[in-house]
């Protein structure tokens, strides 16, 4: 398959600390990669990158156009969802402005109702909740709001930043089976960055491990998964 | 009695204005966190427009809206060339850009049009308007007026995609860039906002205090009052608390009348009236620091 997103020398920086250096990846159009390693790995600062929310240089192109240096609202505009670490929840709106909010972008204003079902049909909880405020939500309703939320963008690409953090292991297990139906029936290609190497390998198809910002090792996630020595080395389980 | 409906009614018409100032003050402060001192002078330069449209023959409510409309622009200007570039500047020095806007409003407003207090017309026809006795047609009109134009700001707020987009932007900027809001334009365009109410205020305002370059600056007070006994950064309460304000220092100048007429001992009057207020908003803040509609956001982690 064709590569939908590929990063080539992407370095990143806080200030005058360089985070990332010469990172270079291919996302699969339609398939599911993961991005492991440790805490500080430069995990979450590689999809900040693509979303030029740090500084960065380099290449990322996505579909063919190169999209550094981008604004980040320019950037959603290629249809990239970003689904931030801690959710990015606009606690003081409720549900339904939490989504009506992410088809900002989407010039037909009727399709926004269809999109609104569509979404409900992935979590049906939301629609339950549309008239709440947002920031009463649990933390896993949290979560698929975030997702779903993403979802209105019509995205081409989404990037999730540890979608299981801080939940309960069933409501993990829920939204990763309905990032696996996103995946399959929307065609949407997912990026996924995780602490829980077990659960993104099973996700995923293939597999990139980063250390300190830079790329060690790649692979399908299937062979990542059974090679004890990575695991041992990298993933610590 | 009558006296006391008379009060009542002109605080409310007081209230109006403050309320407007208010809401404009707040509505930049929940996005930007910065208090903007210059939103009165910017409101009463409008007003100059308002007068210069007027005295070139136009209709008093053409003058209005194309002041409005201007003052809107001049806002989205103001906001993109001269705050944009300070940004990332510490909160003083945005503090001193807005105290040198207020200073150069208030100049440039006395070297064109001159320091001479000019009277103010008012578009309120005088007999067939108001409650006679209680209400006069002019204060009626400025709580209607007022109330129209904030019940449009809230339509806007609520219903529409862009208001939406502007109250995402005002909360969480950086989750609004990931939904592709333009956040830096929603900023321009609530500087924009708060100019247009700012100016709503200003024109309803000067038939009252008349047209001079500092006739908001005791209104101003009154409105960083009312925003802050209505909670910083609810809306809501900015429009709540500016009513308050306005019929409680009416309030407090009748209860010192009142004493004075019953016993002769003059202890409060319309002097006084302010400092009053002021007191009493303070002694609100001490109890609940909030404001009395400061909400506070439940969020769980």
């Amino acid at each position: 398959m064709a590569a939908l997103l590929q990063v080539d020398g992407l370095r990143a920086f806080y200030g005058k600390t360089q985070v990332l250096y010469d990172l270079g990846f291919e996302i699969a159009d339609g398939g599911i990669t993961t991005l492991l390693g440790a805490n500080g790995a430069g995990k979450t600062t590689t999809l900040r990158a693509i979303c030029n929310m740090v500084q960065t240089e380099g290449m990322v192109r996505f579909a063919g156009e190169n999209i550094v240096g981008q604004p980040t609202e320019e950037i959603v505009r290629h249809r990239i969802a970003h689904v931030p670490e801690g959710r990015g929840t606009f606690t003081s709106l409720t549900v339904g402005e939490n989504l009506r909010i992410a088809a900002y972008t989407i010039k037909d204003k009727a399709s926004v109702k269809n999109e609104l079902e569509r979404v409900f049909t992935y979590f049906p909880r939301l629609r339950e909740r549309v008239q709440q405020q947002a920031g009463t939500l649990s933390g896993g309703e949290q979560q698929m709001l975030a997702i779903a939320r993403a979802l209105m963008l019509k995205p081409r690409l989404m990037l999730l930043d540890e979608p299981s953090f801080g939940l309960a292991p069933l409501i993990v297990v829920e939204i990763f089976r309905i990032l696996r139906r996103i995946n399959e029936e929307e065609g949407v290609s997912i990026l996924l960055v995780e602490q829980n190497a077990a659960l993104a390998l099973d996700l995923a198809d293939y597999a990139y491990v980063l250390e300190t910002g830079r790329v060690v090792m790649s692979d399908r996630a299937a062979v990542v998964k059974n090679d004890e020595n990575i695991r041992k080395s990298y993933l610590g389980y | 009695m009558e006296q006391l409906l008379e009060q009542l009614a002109s605080g409310l018409a007081n209230g109006a204005i403050y309320a407007c100032v208010a809401l404009a003050l707040v509505m930049i402060y929940v996005s930007t966190d910065h208090l903007n001192f210059a939103q009165g002078e910017m409101a009463m330069f409008s007003t100059y427009i308002s007068w210069q449209l007027m005295n070139w023959g136009l209709n008093f409510w053409v003058a209005f809206v194309l002041a409005v409309g201007i003052s809107f622009v001049l806002g989205v200007t103001i906001e993109r060339m001269i705050l944009r570039p300070l940004h990332k500047a510490p909160v003083l020095s945005v503090v001193v850009v807005f105290i040198g806007l207020l200073a150069i409003c208030n100049s440039m407003a006395g070297a064109i049009w001159s320091y001479l207090i000019k009277e103010f017309p008012t578009p309120f026809p005088k007999s067939t308007f108001g409650i006679a006795g209680v209400i006069g047609p002019h204060q009626l009109g400025v709580v209607l007026v007022t109330l129209f134009v904030l019940s449009l700001l809230f339509m806007f707020f609520r219903y529409t995609p862009l208001g939406l987009a502007m109250r995402a932007a005002a909360q969480n900027p950086q989750m609004a860039r990931l939904v592709g809001v333009r956040v830096d334009w929603m900023l321009a365009l609530g500087w924009g906002l708060a100019a247009a109410v700012g100016s709503v205020a200003g024109i309803m305002v000067a038939h009252i205090v008349y047209l001079d370059p500092n006739m908001m600056g005791g209104i101003l007070l009154y409105a960083f009052a009312s925003a802050l006994i209505g909670g910083i950064g609810n809306p809501a309460g900015a429009v709540v608390g500016g009513f308050i304000v306005g019929v409680l220092e009416n309030m407090v100048a009748y209860t010192g009348n009142m004493i004075e007429k019953e016993t002769g001992v003059y202890i409060i009057g319309n002097g006084e009236k302010l400092t009053v207020a002021l007191i009493i908003v303070i002694f609100v803040l001490t109890v609940k620091p909030a404001g009395l509609f400061g909400r506070v956001v439940v969020k769980r982690v």
